[in-house]
């Protein structure tokens, strides 16, 4: 298989739906997105849009209401070179608790909470390791120390033996990345992780994380809703709005030749830095509709200037505008519709 | 401009009373609720209406006819001093559930105010009243209570004092820690940054937001105050024993030979007692998850 | 905008909170969230203060709007052209003071009280500054609600039933029905979605120009407050390290501070060659600031005297533009 298609993760129609008070909402629609070996895809999307639910119902980190069915989630391990389908594998089993964390890391948005307060970090980092490849403690606190030193937390002899509250957020955001990390998986899987930290703090943990997919070719997703993050880090985009994935492309087809109605809202109406005096920002009217009474068609549809009766009528297909640049709206269906 | 007010003015009052109905029919949904309140208003009405239900006087005492066991003539037996015993647990409703209600609900006023005060306020207010009550809750209860009965002497009246006295520490707690994380509440600043007075925030803003908790708690306070005023009349420091209440009819069990030769005497006062804690315990259960804003 | 008038004169302003240990409370020191910091606001002007968390800056708008009382310093509030110093108000002239400068929270959704409707919310701060008659309260809700776009008969709904955007349109409709002269905004759009942000921010521009309100509007992210402000005050470990015209930040940014946070700030535009400065470290704890100039355990610049010497805010080459840093020494 050629370099330029290796895909290591790959999901086809991927949907969620949570049950509560016997409806059921579906919150991520017929998602389908890849991601390739040493690159960073950014999912990007306003609170609510499903990108969150979206990558937990990959790894099958889901609450007991939550309803997940999928074509295919299929990931390619670099280390053994085989592939393991994630959706014919039980949420909980020993053959998915053994991928995540091993072959999947993640991050969350909290650093604060994502560490337990009453053990060291240095053991809380060293315990994902034990139990993954059965290292003894010696050896554990050596690998520990290596990761420290590579991510950038400084005296990490003694700090290995500090609680999570001797931490500032920044560092404590680095223990996570170092817990996530410390198995030497192919795919990060950063949940907003520097939603919490301030922007100089920010600017650093995005430098780290860049070098990690740079440097050791990690694969990383990145779920933000932080336009500007993404022009950053980003080498593929995967746009949501209410479970739907609304364009997919790369970095260039998304930024440059933005072809989805929201996105080019939503990039518009963005405040960046420089902006001419009086210069207004275009806003997007109406409200986030509640994704339990949704209608059919564009999630989008009443909010969207080009909206026409047509785009109520049913789910609209995906169009692939370019090789990997895919849209759905119905103002590109003279292009080639794909599933 | 004036019709468009009034109309304002309409649609607020309908909207308000389309409220309380929708409260009113996720009560009446509610079915251990319902039942709560039905036993409830059946055992205070009964009380109410004792000489309707029964033509003995509680404390007619008639020798001649007593430790019978339940008949026709008293359909629960009589005490060892002749008295019916329907007639006495009828009777003794009246006091038992006037001291046990009035005393949680003036326990749970002063445990609100108080706690308002503590956790609005803070700092020195704060821990000087946090001791208090420690001081009150370590404080062994049965001792107080009757350190507080001696000083005050038997009675009806002194009974709810003493129950108001020694049963404001839970729901002051209560009150207390809600007010340390509501009083950060945004709209806690915004009514400060408009001027309005620290009585109005405290209790206009921010208590009606405790409220539900109160109550649940108001309601455990009901039950256990039954269950200590059967055991102080039962200790004769509770309701002068010439007086029925619940308590002083257990009283009359006092011995083994009672419980195990004479049921009728403990069973029934004892089973009327639980029924009623129960009833309060659901009803409370109920008028909690109605009145929670998170349900709404 | 040296000529316009002003409406806030702030002279030294000091809120030190004390932090108190063990049983009898003893202070053991003070966390210096504010200190001494003088700052003049006009007439009018959009007022932008930027810093990251622990700056001061919420804690700055709090004070001057005398929700804490400070521990040193004062703030002149122009009456009609006479300067009064709000620090020593008395309660009774303080709740008048209410009526001139209102705010705006961060946080829509813990800013309407759950349990009353938008009514009730609407209604309590006009009862309690006097207006007593329903139908004027109701004429001037309503007046407030065609400010901020939403239809009068959602006054009679409870806050739950309004999404996130809407209830920020909401909280500043509140604060306008007293006619405030000053509106201190405190992070209004941080806790709203991208795509609903815009819409408050266009929305309060087009207010303050309608009314001619003088905004403080305070946030953390450098580009809101870029597209809302007139000038910008950039705050760091409670001092003010540079006050400059928004514009005139942007393109000549002179502290280090200055410089970091704005190359930091992830811009949505690719090929965008932009030189990053990476600050080292971590924002040090307002209770034990380091000597001398604040940031110098950061700055890249840093010197011998940056260690000892606590910089003063100076004018640079004689314009508006100030900055408190010991690389700008030699022009003084």
């Amino acid at each position: 298989m050629e370099k330029k298609n290796d895909f290591v993760l790959d999901v086809k129609n991927l949907s969620t739906s949570f049950v509560s008070d016997k409806k059921e909402v579906r919150i991520v629609k017929n998602v389908s997105l890849r991601l390739r070996r040493g690159t960073t895809l950014a999912v990007v999307g306003e609170s609510g849009c499903g990108k969150s639910v979206t990558v937990h119902s990959i790894v099958k980190l889901m609450p007991k209401n939550a309803k997940v069915t999928a074509d295919q989630v299929l990931y390619r391990s670099a280390k053994d070179g085989k592939e393991y389908r994630l959706d014919q594998m039980e949420p909980y089993g020993s053959e998915m608790r053994k991928l995540r964390g091993a072959e999947i890391g993640m991050v969350f948005q909290d650093p604060m909470s994502s560490l337990n307060p009453v053990y060291k970090v240095g053991d809380q980092v060293a315990e994902g390791l034990i139990q993954h490849t059965g290292m003894s403690k010696a050896e554990a606190r050596e690998k520990v120390l290596d990761m420290f030193r590579k991510l950038g937390i400084p005296d990490p002899e003694s700090r290995i033996n500090d609680y999570p509250h001797q931490f500032s957020g920044g560092m404590k955001q680095r223990v996570v990345i170092a817990i996530a990390m410390i198995c030497n998986p192919d795919i990060i899987i950063a949940d907003e992780p520097t939603t919490a930290l301030d922007v100089t703090i920010q600017a650093q943990i995005m430098e780290l994380m860049k070098s990690l997919q740079v440097n050791d070719h990690k694969s990383i997703i990145l779920i933000t809703h932080n336009m500007g993050l993404v022009a950053e880090m980003a080498d593929e985009v995967c746009v949501m709005y209410m479970g739907r994935v609304m364009e997919f492309g790369s970095l260039e087809d998304v930024f440059e030749r933005t072809s989805h109605p929201y996105t080019q809202a939503l990039l518009r109406s963005v405040p960046v830095l420089g902006l001419a005096e009086g210069q207004e920002l275009e806003t997007i009217p109406g409200i986030t509709p509640n994704p339990a009474d949704l209608g059919p068609g564009c999630e989008f549809a009443d909010r969207c200037p080009y909206c026409e009766a047509r785009c109520r009528e049913k789910d609209i297909p995906r169009f692939e505008l370019s090789p990997g640049h895919y849209v759905r709206c119905l103002r590109y269906d003279s292009y080639q519709e794909v599933e | 401009m004036s019709a468009q007010a009034s109309t304002l003015q309409q649609a607020n009052k309908q909207q308000a009373s389309s409220l309380l109905r929708k409260n009113i029919r996720k009560f009446v949904n509610n079915r251990l609720a319902m039942i709560g309140l039905v036993f409830v208003v059946l055992i205070v009405l009964s009380s109410i209406f004792a000489p309707l239900l029964t033509s003995y006087d509680p404390s007619q005492i008639s020798l001649g006819e007593k430790n019978l066991s339940p008949c026709a003539a008293h359909i629960l037996g009589t005490d060892n001093l002749g008295r019916d015993v329907f007639s006495r647990v009828l009777y003794g409703g009246r006091i038992s559930v006037l001291v046990s209600v009035l005393g949680a609900l003036m326990g749970s006023f002063v445990g609100m105010v108080l706690g308002s005060i503590a956790g609005y306020f803070g700092g020195k207010v704060d821990m000087l009243l946090v001791r208090l009550s420690e001081i009150f809750q370590t404080f062994p209860e049965m001792i107080l209570i009757m350190i507080l009965v001696a000083i005050l002497g038997q009675g009806v009246g002194n009974l709810i004092l003493v129950f108001s006295v020694t049963g404001w520490m839970t729901t002051f707690r209560m009150v207390r820690n809600e007010f340390l994380a509501l009083r950060e509440e945004t709209y806690v600043q915004v009514c400060e940054a408009f001027g309005m007075s620290k009585a109005a925030i405290m209790f206009k803003q921010i208590l009606p937001n405790v409220l539900s908790p109160v109550i649940v708690s108001t309601t455990v306070n009901v039950a256990g105050f039954i269950l200590s005023e059967a055991g102080l009349s039962f200790l004769g420091v509770g309701v002068p024993s010439s007086v029925p209440t619940w308590g002083n009819i257990l009283n009359a069990a006092k011995s083994v030979e009672v419980v195990s030769n004479y049921w009728w005497l403990w069973a029934v006062p004892g089973a009327v007692i639980s029924i009623f804690v129960l009833a309060i315990n659901f009803f409370g259960d109920g008028l909690r998850d109605v009145l929670d804003p998170k349900q709404q | 905008m040296a000529n316009q008038e002003k409406i806030f004169q702030i002279k030294n302003l000091q809120m030190w909170f004390p932090i108190k240990k063990g049983f009898l409370k003893k202070t053991v020191g003070h966390v210096k969230a504010v200190d001494d910091v003088s700052l003049d606001v006009y007439k009018g002007e959009t007022l932008g203060i930027v810093g990251e968390s622990g700056c001061g800056k919420s804690t700055f708008g709090k004070t001057i709007m005398m929700l804490n009382t400070p521990t040193g310093g004062e703030v002149q509030f122009n009456y009609g052209g006479q300067f009064k110093d709000i620090t020593k108000f008395t309660s009774q002239e303080l709740f008048q003071f209410r009526k001139k400068v209102q705010m705006v929270f961060q946080d829509p959704y813990s800013a309407l009280n759950p349990l009353k409707k938008i009514y009730t919310a609407f209604e309590e701060p006009l009862k309690v500054h006097g207006v007593n008659s329903k139908e004027e309260r109701e004429k001037i809700m309503q007046d407030v609600l065609k400010m901020v776009n939403i239809q009068p008969d959602y006054l009679l709904r409870y806050p739950h039933e309004f999404s996130g955007g809407q209830r920020q349109r909401l909280c500043i409709a509140r604060a306008l029905e007293v006619r405030p002269e000053v509106l201190i905004c405190d992070e209004p759009v941080s806790a709203l979605d991208v795509s609903i942000q815009a819409q408050v921010l266009n929305l309060m521009k087009k207010i303050q120009k309608d009314l001619n309100l003088t905004y403080l509007f305070i946030a953390h992210d450098l580009s809101v407050v870029q597209y809302m402000s007139n000038r910008i005050v950039v705050m760091y470990l409670g001092k003010i390290v540079e006050i400059a015209d928004s514009r005139a930040l942007y393109d000549e940014p002179l502290h280090p501070y200055t410089r970091a946070l704005l190359s930091a700030i992830p811009v949505p535009q690719i090929h965008q060659e932009k030189k990053r400065i990476v600050l080292q470290g971590e924002v040090p704890s307002p209770i034990n600031k380091p000597s001398g100039c604040a940031f110098h355990p950061r700055c890249p610049h840093c010197t011998e005297k940056c260690k000892q010497v606590d910089p003063t805010l100076i004018r640079h080459n004689d314009s508006e533009h100030m900055v408190a840093c010991h690389l700008y020494d030699k022009e003084s």
